[in-house]
């Protein structure tokens, strides 16, 4: 590592522009938790390290009108985590979040960074996926926006091209009825890597599902958007029949690696198990159980 | 290659260092600035031991690069005690006899006091659950988790 040149950008523009110029050779630094492991063991070797914690919109959390929340790319689990707002609005995508690591971790770590690190098992992705978020992105030909279930091309790698940079993290609208949860099976009971991940986000109105979204982490190259669950869930009252017929979608779905932590068969019926689970907890949340 | 030039507080005093871009806080406050305190077991944030107080948060100082502390106000075990008293999570370790071969125990007390300073009176699932990220192969853990719950009790007696 002793190549290495540090820039703490004070702006997007100047983090994209020295990010460019670098032509592939930097890397963005948020909270450094798997950076700075990866670099220390020599899995990535950046000539340019562009620290990015300084720059105002990484670094906010903006209500940008009532129920609507923008992240910024680089803010901190602990930090999230004491906005109570925020917290009631996407308890899903909070737990997921706050799963990841030790309070020294969640000190530094960020979504942005989970989802840039761009592991098919990163904790808080299928919660954003199934939340609706989208990637808020700016580079040397300007702006654009990226639905999370889009955002991953393969394990480790992401749609951002040269000189782009994850700005934030922008949440619809919450509807009221609404709510989400996030379920992981792990070898071990904390600090450990999913071996089958499941977000999933609900409104009911009378009884009425009207909107759902499901997804699936570790089970496959990139995290999953389950369409087909938004399809039979919407205009349902959500009964054991209906999340059955969804479980077996989910397990459909799966294309996982064959491992030490878990077998193909083993994730797959674990995923179908947890989607259920998953779906309940987000309706009882919405029911105020 | 030139060195970065940083400006910042530690225990509440300034402090100005010369770091390289690759040197993590951790190597800065043990080589350069000689606080010792802070250990170095894992170096990849899964042991605690390097654990400081960054801006009011519990951060493990082997992830985070010297370079970063730009403009920041941090805590170590070093500034824990004052004017010679010990600090009452110190002094309720000994007491306890919640440490034995003493490398995580400045980890450990950081990241108690950290815990305190955002919740004054935790529960004990809390306490462990908070001092999830320091690991000690001495003690059991047992011993530290009562001494944190002490020392939370006597705060609340004594306001």
């Amino acid at each position: 590592m002793s190549e290495t040149q540090y820039l703490a950008a004070k702006t997007i523009d100047e983090a994209v522009n020295a990010h460019s110029k670098a032509n592939g050779s930097a890397r963005f630094l948020a909270g450094g938790t798997d950076l700075l492991v990866q670099i220390k063991s020599g899995i990535k070797k950046p000539n340019l390290v562009i620290d990015v914690k300084k720059i105002v919109e990484l670094n906010t959390i903006d209500e940008v009108s009532e129920n609507e929340f923008i992240v910024g790319a680089s803010v901190s689990g602990a930090n999230l985590n004491r906005n109570p707002k925020f917290s009631k609005l996407w308890p899903g995508v909070l737990e997921a979040f706050r799963l990841i690591g030790s309070e020294q971790i969640q000190g530094r770590a960020s979504l942005g960074g989970n989802l840039c690190n761009g592991s098919p098992a990163g904790d808080s992705v299928p919660a954003l996926i199934a939340a609706g978020c989208k990637a808020l992105i700016a580079g040397p030909n300007g702006k654009r926006e990226v639905p999370i279930e889009d955002f991953h091309t393969g394990p480790g790698k992401t749609v951002l091209e040269n000189g782009e940079m994850l700005v934030s993290l922008k949440f619809p609208k919450r509807e009221s009825n609404s709510s989400d949860a996030y379920l992981r099976m792990t070898p071990r009971t904390e600090m450990d890597i999913a071996v089958v991940g499941c977000g999933v986000s609900i409104s009911i109105e009378n009884n009425l599902c009207t909107s759902a979204r499901v997804s699936m982490g570790a089970v496959a190259p990139t995290p999953l958007l389950i369409n087909e669950a938004t399809n039979i869930m919407v205009g349902s009252n959500l009964n054991s029949e209906i999340l059955e017929k969804v479980s077996r979608l989910c397990m459909d779905a799966c294309n996982p690696i064959d491992d030490k932590r878990g077998t193909i068969e083993y994730r797959t019926k674990v995923a179908g198990v947890l989607f259920k689970r998953t779906a309940l907890i987000a309706i009882d949340r919405i029911k105020g159980n | 290659m030139s060195k970065i030039q940083i400006s910042t507080k530690i225990n509440d005093e300034n402090v100005e260092y010369l770091c390289e871009p690759h040197d993590t806080m951790l190597d800065v406050l043990r080589n350069q600035l000689e606080l010792t305190g802070s250990k170095e077991s894992c170096g990849s944030g899964d042991c605690g031991s390097c654990s400081i107080i960054l801006d009011g948060e519990l951060v493990c100082s082997c992830l985070m690069l010297a370079a970063e502390a730009e403009g920041s106000k941090l805590e170590t075990i070093e500034g824990m005690s004052e004017g010679g008293k010990l600090h009452a999570l110190q002094q309720k370790f000994l007491e306890k006899a919640a440490l034995q071969c003493g490398i995580c125990t400045p980890g450990f007390l950081m990241a108690s006091k950290a815990l305190l300073d955002h919740n004054p009176s935790p529960t004990e699932t809390e306490v462990r659950f908070w001092l999830a990220g320091n690991l000690c192969r001495c003690t059991g853990y047992d011993k530290i988790v009562k001494a944190v719950l002490e020392v939370a009790d006597d705060m609340k007696e004594s306001a």
